[in-house]
């Protein structure tokens, strides 16, 4: 008895084994490498977005391009203004720079991938539509016809119903 | 044989952990979760050359108007957002044919026969000043109208959603019931 009792005291509790910790950390790394996509720009424009019921998923990231409009960020308002500007890839651009841009988008892609090409428009809910209806006729000129309007899901119709 | 497999050490596994912790921390950071969704519309084609609006009788245009104070009107008529969608699928689908509502043509549609298809164009104008938030917030409900009217159709041609649909289904109901939404100016005559 004696001697089961000291067995017990030298030993104490026996340490966890953290052999097992690196899979756990690898099957979470897993799960977000698959699940997310990488981010491509930084936005340099303040966007809330719309909200709307009637949403479509944009499928393929990869066929996406697209088009950020909102007042400039703090730190860019003394140079900029707070009007609305439009933002492509990472610069501020004007109107007149999407027609080139949608050709550069269109030269990275595919040539059997082009027509499926979708340009999402991510505008701050405060635009005014002046601009918006500019970019639109750009868009057209272009020949970018497939829009998306990019919003927020609201689940229900409550705001009226 | 045993005595070498001693001396071998074995390698040190408790920096394993930090490494992948390291990388886990660099992919949460780098990485974005949200889905991208929106309303999806389609823009009509760029025309070069000045060109005659189509023509469309008066009473097959819906008028929708949006002003610089976000205010809605119908047909000239101050509305709210919260009737919009229903006024559009009465106009529409014109169940009573009022003389005041869209004329509908028979049309035959390959796979369902018949249809009854409504020569209706809901046309949506707004001013330059108006919130890109509060034309969102119509075209949203011009787009559930449709959206509606294809699943309901759907339902009583095929007995499911619009979305359960085959893709070749799915264009049978598209052309029975098209997205007639313009943004274009029809000229009334």
């Amino acid at each position: 008895m004696a001697k089961f009792e000291r067995k017990g005291k030298m030993k104490g509790v026996p340490p966890i084994s953290t052999a097992s910790l690196p899979d756990i950390v690898f099957m979470l790394l897993f799960f977000f490498m698959v699940s997310t996509t990488m981010k491509e720009t930084s936005i340099n424009v303040k966007i809330r977005l719309p909200e709307a019921t009637e949403t479509i998923k944009l499928e393929k990231k990869s066929l996406v391009s697209y088009i950020y409009v909102g007042a400039p960020l703090m730190q860019y308002q003394a140079t900029l203004g707070t009007l609305s500007k439009i933002q492509l890839d990472d610069k501020f651009s004007e109107v007149s720079d999407i027609g080139d841009y949608i050709a550069a988008e269109r030269e990275k892609r595919d040539e059997k991938e082009r027509p499926k090409m979708t340009v999402s428009l991510k505008a701050d809910e405060k635009t005014k539509m002046g601009l918006i209806q500019d970019i639109k006729l750009e868009l057209r000129k272009a020949s970018a016809l497939k829009l998306n309007y990019s919003s927020r899901k609201r689940l229900t119709n409550s705001k009226y119903n | 044989m045993a005595r070498k497999n001693r001396a071998f050490p074995e390698i040190n596994q408790s920096s394993l952990a930090d490494i992948a912790f390291m990388l886990l921390i660099f992919f949460l950071v780098t990485t974005t979760m949200d889905v991208d969704s929106g309303i999806y519309r389609k823009l009509p084609a760029w025309i070069n050359d000045e060109q005659e609006p189509p023509k469309i009788k008066r009473r097959n245009t819906f008028i929708v108007l949006i002003n610089k104070n976000n205010d809605l009107a119908i047909n000239g008529e101050f509305a709210q957002v919260s009737e919009l969608k229903n006024r559009v699928k009465e106009f529409i689908l014109n169940p009573n044919d009022a003389q005041d509502l869209s004329e509908r043509e028979d049309r035959f549609v390959e796979g369902i026969g018949d249809v009854k298809r409504s020569k209706g164009v809901v046309s949506l104008q707004n001013d330059r000043g108006t919130d890109y938030g509060a034309y969102i917030m119509v075209q949203n409900e011009l787009v559930a109208a449709f959206n509606e009217m294809r699943n309901d159709f759907s339902f009583r041609q095929f007995g499911l959603k619009f979305d359960a649909l085959s893709e070749e289904k799915q264009e049978m109901v598209r052309e029975a019931i098209p997205t007639s939404i313009s943004e274009a100016e029809p000229v009334e005559i």
